[in-house]
């Protein structure tokens, strides 16, 4: 298939495993070198990058420019937060159930959405996120404009969630799954007739399969793992913040998978990881970040249209760019 | 009864005229150019901020905002040249990242030049009482604004549905390769639309400012406005964006005023005052989601 | 003759003020090859657009195999047995000539099951490649299989074309000038594989080459301004006068 993005050779493997091992290893290391502070900085960074590899799936793969992955993310979180409220604690129910929100939310929105197409498409996702957020701000019971703050962090069977450690190893754990299955899933039939869709439309119409209900399908999945990334943020900071729910995460994320490479299957983690990174640094050295942020931004659009992993896999890879991958 | 729902019906008015200046540059370029332009708002912010700074160096309300609107509309022109005309031919997601990214510039700009605080902005003195109305009183800066926009907006109507320029405006929104054949130098068009929204948008800032807070960030919330109102109207059509402007405008400030006193009439007290604000809040883009899944381009859409 | 395998009655359809087609009525039986010839602006191709759902008849009724399909929705009409082709060639630019056709192949619910499958993957399904292999064969792309479709030559891309429609095993083929832009070598291969087909799947035919209409129809139905003129074996449309003047005389002159 013409995704060469989301073939793994062998030796991407090997290093998508070795990443694995050095990740997992981070805390302990972290912990020698007494900086146990980037534990928590680096959950972050990993719940964001999967995040917006939710989203990645959604518009580099199925091909739909959402701008309002943020309902989803936002949903999740509070989920979590007012089970929490009301006596729920447990991750094992709060999770599948945050999941399961935002999966049903993204399944609303997606019906009406894919209706219009191009720009209307956009806007349309924006609305409906909009929608969600002022309902949420607006309603009281939920925190308004303040949120709703856990009490705890969810409760894992025997595992000690409070601990630093322990919740990152949870969210590696659920991010590396994640990105395995997005990798099944881009390789099984479903990711073919994806693919394919994504190229043209119409034929696949004309060969019989219901194109709307895969893309529907393609936009629930996302919505759902967007869901469980805003569990896990919830649990991070131990808050549902409305800010999570707002139109300029949407577009963080947004912008994460389009500086991380549309279509890649790393993208999300890439941008999210490069974003959250340069953000860290570059607040250390001027008060006025956010604008050296935008100029790399456009740094990105100008010099590096495709994202930096498709650059990455440029150099890294011999792939053949005029041949068919399979034989 | 009927005092407060004309009262809020000039306000819906007031606020849906300035929403059209806002929608008119946008819906443009969005039309004609193919472009999503988050930064939009942006302009609108530092529209507000020259206003607020001219007003104060000068004196006068009116040069303050005529200076304002003709140095964004500069400002307009020259982002035009460097960094938007480069994304036109690029698809909506880098168009995405890079307005993204001006936003990101100008929040930070505004704030290294103007500081953290809110900026002041004041109605000139002899309109900032109320005028009598048939029976009740209403602010005259208010109705200042209305008409300003009313004027601004004629024109805009006249200038785009009667003239040359708008003639090659309507084309290039319908069909930018025609126009091109025939010859029109559609590079300056472009940075003329352009700058025109810039202005427009400076002066919706300069006369929006004295009611709402001139402040970082007051781009972004009018911003999504302005797309619901462009989205709701069909992209590139300025007659939709006058229709979806007003609509947008009146049944907000409506919404606002009367659904939490509506719904009291038929709910319990509690959830009337819980769920009145919350289903305000979100009867624009309730209203946005209705006309695109009936007419998913829009009422008044441009293009075939 | 035999039962029609598809019946068109009185199927309307207009654009704003245009009529594009008036009141046609139509049969397809099975195993024939049935070819729709008339000048440019006829409705032949609106008229196909009808049959494959891609627009749905203002008036009228579209049956096939006995059962109304004239609302259902062009997916579902591939999976009862209707194909198409397009005039202008519409494949999947970016991926192998092979996997265009193992999409096709795949599509087959009744064969190879849901393409909702999300785990196994889709390169160690031997069965399918192998298949779409074999209709590449059929229409004489052996050996281009890992090519990009996109890079393809013009008469090539129109082989695919047909194989994609083929290799969804339809009972009905609707073909929109299949050899429009072809070399009259690849002209050739195709008239010899709708001959070769003519005997198993029924076709509707499209077309402006009036020696391969001749060589190939069963059947030739006459459309002009959205109105069905004439349908009849090939003899008796060259014979006949309102025919000729309406359309084949354009063609001789």
């Amino acid at each position: 298939m013409g995704g060469a993005l989301y073939r793994q050779s062998a030796q991407r493997r090997w290093a998508a495993l070795a990443l694995l091992a050095g990740l997992t290893v981070l805390p302990l290391l972290l912990q020698a070198v007494g900086h146990e502070f980037y534990v928590s900085f680096v959950s972050r960074l990993l719940i964001f990058a999967l995040a917006a590899t939710s989203l990645n799936f959604v518009v580099g793969f199925g091909g739909m420019i959402a701008f309002g992955h943020a309902a989803f993310f936002g949903a999740g979180a509070y989920t979590v937060a007012i089970l929490m409220e009301n006596g729920i604690s447990s991750a094992l129910v709060a999770w599948p159930l945050a999941i399961a929100v935002a999966a049903l939310l993204a399944l609303g929105i997606g019906l009406v959405s894919l209706r219009t197409r191009g720009v209307y498409f956009i806007m349309i996702t924006l609305a409906f996120a909009q929608m969600i957020y002022y309902l949420f701000i607006s309603l009281k019971a939920w925190g308004g404009d303040d949120g709703l703050s856990l009490a705890s962090r969810s409760t894992l069977g025997s595992l000690p969630l409070s601990n630093d450690a322990v919740f990152y190893w949870v969210v590696l754990a659920c991010l590396a799954a994640t990105l395995l299955l997005l990798d099944r899933i881009t390789h099984a039939r479903f990711g073919r007739v994806l693919q394919a869709i994504r190229e043209n439309e119409s034929r696949m119409e004309a060969l019989g399969y219901p194109v709307h209900s895969y893309k529907l399908l393609c936009f629930v999945i996302g919505g759902a793992l967007a869901g469980l990334a805003g569990a896990l943020i919830a649990n991070h900071g131990q808050l549902a913040s409305p800010s999570l729910l707002q139109w300029t995460q949407s577009g963080t994320l947004l912008v994460m998978v389009i500086v991380g490479g549309v279509g890649a299957l790393y993208g999300g983690v890439v941008g999210a990881a490069t974003l959250l990174l340069l953000e860290e640094v570059l607040s250390h050295f001027t008060h006025h970040w956010h604008a050296a942020l935008g100029l790399a931004l456009l740094f990105v659009v100008f010099r590096a249209p495709h994202g930096i992993a498709p650059w990455f896999h440029r150099r890294f890879s011999r792939s053949k760019k005029n041949e068919a991958p399979r034989e | 009864m009927t005092q407060l729902i004309l009262e809020q019906a000039l306000n819906g008015l007031q606020f849906g005229l300035m929403l059209f200046l806002l929608a008119a540059g946008l819906t443009l370029v969005f039309g004609i150019m193919d472009m999503i332009n988050l930064a939009h708002g942006s302009l609108y912010m530092v529209g507000a901020y020259l206003a607020a700074a001219a007003v104060a160096a000068s004196g006068s309300f009116v040069v303050g905002v005529l200076l304002a609107v003709a140095g964004t509309a500069v400002l307009g022109a020259l982002l035009e040249m460097t960094v938007l005309r480069r994304l036109y031919t690029r698809d909506h997601l880098s168009q995405v990242l890079a307005t993204f990214a001006l936003i990101l510039i100008a929040n930070e700009a505004v704030r290294m030049v103007w500081g953290d605080q809110p900026a002041l902005l004041n109605p000139p003195d002899a309109l900032s009482g109320p005028v009598e109305l048939g029976g009740f009183s209403y602010p005259a800066f208010r109705l200042l604004i209305i008409a300003v926009g009313t004027v601004v907006a004629l024109l805009l109507y006249w200038v785009v549905a009667c003239t040359r320029v708008g003639m090659w405006v309507r084309a290039g929104a319908s069909n930018r390769e025609m126009t091109e054949a025939l010859g029109i130098n559609v590079k300056r068009l472009f940075t003329l639309v352009f700058a025109a929204g810039a202005g427009l948008c400076a002066l919706a800032g300069a006369m929006l400012g004295p009611l709402l807070a001139v402040q970082v960030g007051m781009g972004e919330s009018i911003l999504i406005l302005a797309f619901v109102v462009i989205v709701i109207g069909g992209i590139g059509s300025i007659r939709g964006a006058l229709v979806g402007s007003l609509l947008v405008g009146v049944v907000d400030t409506l919404g606002r005023a009367l659904l939490p006193w509506l719904l009291r009439s038929f709910l319990p007290g509690e959830v009337a005052a819980n769920l009145g604000p919350a289903l305000a809040a979100i009867l624009i883009y309730l209203l946005m989601a209705a006309v695109l899944f009936w007419r998913p381009a829009g009422l008044f859409p441009a293009r075939g | 003759m035999s039962e029609p395998l598809l019946n068109i009655v009185g199927v309307s359809r207009h654009f704003g003020g245009v009529h594009a087609l008036s009141d046609v009525t139509l049969d397809v039986v099975a195993g024939e090859v049935h070819a729709l010839i008339g000048p440019n602006g006829a409705g032949k191709t609106t008229l196909i657009h009808q049959i494959s759902g891609a627009q749905m008849p203002d008036a009228g009724r579209i049956e096939f195999s006995g059962a109304d399909i004239t609302r259902l929705s062009m997916h579902a009409r591939v999976a009862a047995g209707v194909a198409r082709s397009w005039q202008i060639t519409n494949i999947f630019g970016r991926l192998s000539a092979l996997d265009n056709v193992a999409l096709a192949v795949q599509g087959r619910q009744r064969d190879w099951g849901s393409s909702f499958r999300f785990w196994a993957p889709v390169d160690a399904e031997q069965p399918i490649i192998d298949e779409a292999a074999a209709w590449l064969a059929e229409v004489g792309l052996a050996g281009r299989e890992s090519t990009l479709a996109g890079s393809l030559a013009h008469g090539e891309q129109r082989q695919l074309e047909l194989a994609l429609a083929l290799a969804t095993k339809p009972q009905l083929l609707l073909l929109d000038e299949p050899m429009a832009g072809m070399g009259p070598e690849e002209s050739e291969r195709v008239v010899e594989l709708i001959e070769h087909l003519g005997r198993r799947v029924s076709i509707l035919l499209v077309e402006h080459d009036m020696d391969a209409v001749f060589r190939l129809a069963d059947r030739i139905s006459v459309l002009v301004s959205g109105r069905l003129v004439f349908t009849g074996i090939p003899d008796e449309v060259r014979a006949h006068p309102e025919v000729r003047r309406a359309y084949l005389g354009d063609v001789d002159a």
